[in-house]
């Protein structure tokens, strides 16, 4: 039973934490296969996590917190489509520098706004995303009623319950987003006509110019979409994961939601099996530090570096071939 | 035809882009209700105005001066090393390997130890995705990033569970021993009556840095090895067709550039802080980035672009430690570097390119 309990529990964090990761996850998912290449995933993520937090910190709203996040990204979403469409850059240094640039920025405003050592106000009430409580779920309603802890009532609840409270129910409602926009994601990918035209766009994008279809509008969209998920990511991150935005607090998540991108090898379902599969290395690390297998200890540190060497190892070809979008990375060039 | 000539490529389009990046810079200062020309004047003062922020300065710049050469190096045979971050922290290890366990009778001969430790390691972390990029085609940018997050995760084990002396409860070696302390600026210019320098980190690596400087200079434009990284850099089939193999030049490249990252270590680590402690790098390795972008990856744009982003950090110290504008300006300001020496590199030249165009055909 106690396993069992620990077991639920390390699933229930595994997705809290595979969230952002998805989010931010899909959003490189629809740039990619767009052709434009995202390292600045974490920058965004990082630059709307503030936002958010200041806004809703501010207004005492989250909802104008998420807003204001999702602005905040999109504007860093614009500038790396100028960059890399409209002037033909270096989609990978426009990305880099983005991520310096968000890095620095939020610490600065921050420290402006607030003066607390490049931090924002905690949120409490109205400024942060309320776990959603589903019907008959176990939950701090039943607590108050019979006047005991939550964790007593889940200790004596059958498997199913604790399932279905601990599990499904109890999450902030960016979370069942995050999970639904994986099967959203594969139809608008591939079910719609929008979606092949995207698809086509970073494999050839001068056969989407001949059929005349506009390469830019359809790349400028494809960031959009991409700056959009990556608000939606940061802002779950200080509104619903932690209270409040601190300094450097995505904290290598960007890259993670990149790494799961390739393990994924582009593929929505499979970005999501990643994100969950890093979610949980995570939440392992998080609960249980040093492991112990039978006298051979695995050091806190080799979970941390677990998901880079997984994508090191993917990205070598050794377990299956990750082959990205053909026209990755490169400038569209109208006429050569 | 060339379409501009070669000194507003090499001068006047990073000229601009800085100013464009100051500018910038400046209007962030003048937002959070700071006045720019006073924070200009702290800066100056604080890095230039004395013997001491210059031994800031220069010990900063000379971190850079490495990352920086080891960025170009890459960029030459069109490789985007992100890794160097994690290069230069496997060089700390190196270093702090050498410096803890071979007892050296003089630092000179230490110094020597260091650099070929450092260089060593260095290039070993860089080895790994150098190998992959050149024989199975896994993107050397998101390998190299990989690889400063395992780089990151390694450190911090040697230095929580095996490199941290018995008792000690702060993750970093024990200190080096006195034989390997490197002179200072202070002991090397100062005489009895006047001392200089005193009290800052810059050493006697800051040398080593523009030997560096010179021989990467000599290894790009005066050797046959040189002249295939550019070739290869310049274009892939011209340079298989000459007969240079890919697969060769990709993992030298990366050697040499690995080595070079990795050899910043004996600045920070053996130069200053005399142990190895975590985050010893500060994120000198991706200003390496904004400093070879600056350079136009020549080794003597670097050495300039080095000394600007040296006087950037010592001069964004002062000012977090004179005014509230905290030290994260820096970083957005080496952002703002990045973007436009690098991604929006084309919004400065085509325009100028266009400016050149006009007033040539008005010539003739």
């Amino acid at each position: 039973m106690e396993v069992l309990v620990t077991l639920i529990q390390v699933l229930d964090s595994t997705i809290r934490l595979a969230t952002p990761l998805l989010l931010a996850c899909l959003a490189g998912l629809y740039s990619e296969r767009a052709g434009i290449f995202d390292i600045g995933l974490e920058g965004k993520m990082l630059m709307s996590a503030f936002f958010s937090a200041a806004v809703a910190a501010v207004t005492g709203s989250v909802w104008l917190g998420l807003l204001a996040g999702v602005a905040s990204s999109l504007v860093l979403s614009a500038l790396h489509g100028v960059a890399s469409i409209t002037f033909r850059g270096n989609q990978l240094i426009s990305g880099v520098a983005i991520n310096f640039l968000a890095s620095g920025m939020t610490v600065l405003v921050a420290q402006s706004w607030f003066q607390q050592g490049g931090r924002t106000p905690s949120l409490f009430g109205g400024g942060r995303f309320e776990s959603a409580e589903f019907p008959l779920a176990i939950g701090p309603n039943d607590a108050e009623e019979t006047g005991r802890s939550v964790s007593e009532l889940m200790s004596e609840a059958n498997v199913v319950q604790m399932i279905y409270s601990e599990l499904l129910s109890g999450h902030s409602v960016l979370v069942y987003v995050a999970f639904l926009m994986v099967p959203a994601t594969w139809w608008i990918l591939f079910r719609t006509r929008f979606g092949l035209r995207l698809r086509a766009v970073g494999e050839n994008p001068a056969a989407v110019d001949t059929a005349g279809v506009s390469v830019v509008g359809l790349r400028f969209a494809a960031v959009a979409i991409c700056g959009v998920l990556c608000g939606i990511a940061g802002a779950y991150l200080a509104t619903a994961l932690q209270a409040g935005f601190v300094k450097e607090m995505t904290a290598g998540r960007g890259f993670i939601a990149l790494a799961a991108l390739i393990f994924a090898k582009w593929r929505p379902w499979h970005a999501m099996w990643a994100c969950l599969l890093f979610g949980l290395l995570q939440a392992i690390a998080l609960r249980f530090q040093n492991i112990d297998l039978g006298g051979v200890v695995i050091p806190v540190q080799v979970m941390d570096a677990l998901p880079y060497i997984l994508t090191v190892v993917i990205l070598a070809g050794f377990v299956g071939k990750a082959i990205p979008p053909r026209a990755g990375g490169e400038p569209y060039v109208k006429e050569r | 035809m060339e379409k501009m000539p070669k000194w507003a490529d090499v001068v006047l389009i990073p000229l601009i882009s800085l100013l464009l990046a100051a500018i910038l810079s400046a209007l962030v200062i003048l937002a959070i209700g700071e006045n720019p020309i006073e924070a200009v004047n702290l800066m100056v003062t604080g890095s230039l105005g004395s013997t001491y922020g210059w031994g800031y300065t220069l010990y900063y710049a000379t971190n850079f001066m490495f990352t920086g050469l080891a960025v170009a190096v890459a960029f030459h045979a069109r490789l985007f090393n992100i890794g160097g971050e994690g290069q230069a922290m496997l060089g700390g290890l190196g270093v702090a390997i050498v410096c803890l366990y071979i007892p050296w009778p003089h630092w000179s001969i230490a110094l020597l130890g260091a650099c070929v430790a450092s260089a060593l390691f260095g290039a070993a972390w860089a080895a790994i995705p150098a190998y992959l990029q050149a024989k199975r085609g896994s993107h050397i940018v998101i390998t190299t990033i990989m690889f400063n997050f395992i780089a990151a995760a390694f450190l911090n084990y040697m230095l929580v569970n095996v490199m941290r002396p018995q008792g000690s409860q702060d993750p970093a070696t024990a200190r080096f021993p006195e034989a390997v302390h490197l002179p200072t600026f202070q002991s090397m210019f100062s005489s009895a009556e006047n001392i200089v320098f005193r009290g800052a980190p810059a050493n006697i690596s800051f040398f080593v840095a523009i030997l560096a400087c010179i021989v990467v200079w000599a290894l790009i434009w005066r050797t046959r090895l040189g002249y295939e990284i550019r070739a290869y850099g310049h274009s892939e089939t011209g340079a298989v067709y000459a007969g240079i193999s890919p697969v060769r030049i990709t993992i030298i490249a990366m050697l040499i550039s690995g080595a070079l990252a990795g050899m910043m270590a004996i600045n920070n680590v053996m130069g200053e802080a005399e142990r190895l402690v975590l985050n010893s790098t500060e994120g000198a390795g991706f200003i390496g980035i904004a400093v070879a972008l600056m350079g136009r990856s020549h080794p003597f744009g670097v050495f300039l672009a080095a000394l600007l982003f040296g006087f950037l950090y010592q001069g964004g110290a002062e000012l977090a430690l004179w005014t509230s504008i905290p030290r994260e300006l820096i970083v957005v300001i080496q952002a703002l570097v990045i973007l436009f020496t690098g991604a929006l590199d084309n919004m400065v030249r085509i325009p100028l390119e266009k400016l050149f165009l006009t007033l040539r055909t008005r010539a003739d």
